[in-house]
């Protein structure tokens, strides 16, 4: 058994797969993930908003499920499996809840919506026919403050259904 | 804002976390899923000289039943217990409960532990614990002991936790198939913290009058609480939920705070307990009816 300890202020190498390939970085101890994402490993598609967890427009996929990325720290997710925005689609291509979110306008100024992308796509893997509640109290975890959401969740039900007939 | 600097620990056992914690006490500070912590230590509402991180432990994530209760680890995720079919079937109040606490993204890193430990008054989990009777298993490294959850909570963010000891496991008692159950809150949005939240379980004999009750309220006091009950069991069920819930409304001494004052946690406290007992009520007369 052993205690992996890294000191205050100590600099070190955190290794992750993003977005389907191995990078490093380096970081220390205070390092959040969301900020060693985007100074260390350029994923400027990680938009660092309340760094609390109450916003949601740092949201990505560590491991398969949505969560925020500022309120864990870069030294937890070595070795971690981590999708951003930036690769939930073939670059230059949108995947079906891209399409949906430009078909609906689900997004304005586009702050939040890189991690309500990570949160739609966890969400419906989990639950692929969902209803608009389904939908609402997912969303209640992200703050949009152009949308008013009406047009987010019409984009993400139909999504739902598009992923559905596809499969 | 960025947290101060700390020394990062991420020992691979509870006896090293152990160890740890005993040589630090309350300068150290033991970091789960961070969905308290993470904001407390961005806000530098604290400032531990050391983090412990035990979110890899998979010795404390694990879900098991055992005669009469259901044991949960600190390190179980809350999303996790939601999915959980052994937690739906054995301990309905939880499942009921854990879709309040925060939202989809937070219940996917958060811990049952975490929030036990944390303590925060108006926290689902801790009511959950509170009104199932359930205990709160505390280590430290020369010993473990057992603390039942309605002695816990001792006030906002202030437990029974010394600064050397863990939680390591929550213990959840079985709930009786034909029990019923109800978790009900007001907050001013969905995933905020509740202003006030019910939580019920009871079970009905055969002529319809209240064989087992337990109710408690959160957010109302500055921990969670149960319910003196004793003069409600063996009568009638039907029109009890409104004593219930008068009763309920004399029995606390509300907090007054920035998102409501006393009176309007008295009012929300005898509606919420109003409806949780009726809905507990109903599951309790459907699961009967299904049993015999």
């Amino acid at each position: 058994m052993t205690t992996l300890y890294r000191a205050a202020g100590e600099r070190f190498t955190v290794e992750l797969t993003l977005n389907g390939q191995r990078r490093s970085g380096e970081a220390e101890p205070r390092i959040l993930l969301c900020d060693f994402l985007r100074h260390e490993l350029q994923a400027f598609g990680v938009h660092v908003g309340c760094e609390h967890g109450v916003c949601g427009a740092c949201t990505v996929l560590v491991d398969g499920r949505a969560v925020r990325s500022c309120t864990q720290y870069a030294a937890q997710a070595d070795g971690a499996d981590i999708v951003t925005v930036e690769g939930l689609a073939e670059p230059g291509a949108l995947n079906e809840v891209q399409r949906a979110f430009a078909k609906h306008h689900a997004l304005q100024c586009g702050f939040c919506t890189a991690g309500i992308l990570c949160s739609v796509t966890h969400f419906l893997r989990d639950t692929p026919a969902p209803d608009e509640q389904q939908v609402r109290e997912m969303l209640s975890g992200h703050i949009c403050r152009c949308t008013g959401y009406a047009s987010i969740v019409a984009a993400v039900l139909e999504a739902a259904t598009a992923i559905g007939k596809g499969s | 804002m960025k947290p101060v600097a700390f020394d990062y620990y991420r020992p691979e056992a509870v006896s090293e976390a152990l160890a740890l914690l005993s040589e630090m006490g309350h300068e150290a500070a033991v970091l789960a899923g961070g969905m308290t912590l993470g904001p407390m230590l961005n806000l530098r509402m604290i400032r531990p000289r050391a983090v412990i991180d035990i979110s890899r432990m998979q010795a404390l994530k694990t879900v098991s039943a055992r005669s009469n209760i259901v044991v949960t680890g600190a390190g179980v995720v809350q999303g996790d217990a939601l999915r959980s079919d052994l937690i739906a079937r054995e301990v309905p109040l939880l499942v009921m409960a854990l879709p309040w606490v925060g939202h989809f993204q937070t219940r996917n890193r958060g811990t049952l532990g975490g929030s036990v430990a944390h303590a925060d008054p108006s926290a689902e989990i801790p009511l959950a614990l509170v009104v199932c009777g359930g205990t709160v298993v505390l280590q430290s490294r020369r010993r473990e002991r057992r603390v039942p959850a309605r002695e816990f909570f001792l006030g906002a963010l202030t437990t029974q936790r010394r600064p050397d000891e863990m939680v390591t496991a929550l213990e959840w008692p079985r709930a009786a198939p034909d029990a019923g159950h109800a978790f009900m809150e007001i907050a001013q949005r969905h995933g905020d913290f509740a202003i006030a939240a019910a939580g019920c379980s009871l079970r009905l004999d055969g002529a319809e009058r209240l064989e087992q009750l337990s109710l408690g309220v959160g957010g109302v006091e500055s921990r969670p609480v149960a319910i003196e009950l004793k003069s409600f069991l063996g009568r009638p069920a039907g029109e009890i939920a409104t004593s219930l819930a008068e009763h309920a409304a004399v029995s606390v001494t509300p907090m007054e705070d920035h998102s409501a004052s006393a009176d309007y946690r008295i009012a929300l406290t005898k509606v919420l307990v109003e409806r949780a007992v009726n809905a507990a009520l109903e599951m309790a007369r459907q699961r009967r009816g299904r049993l015999q």
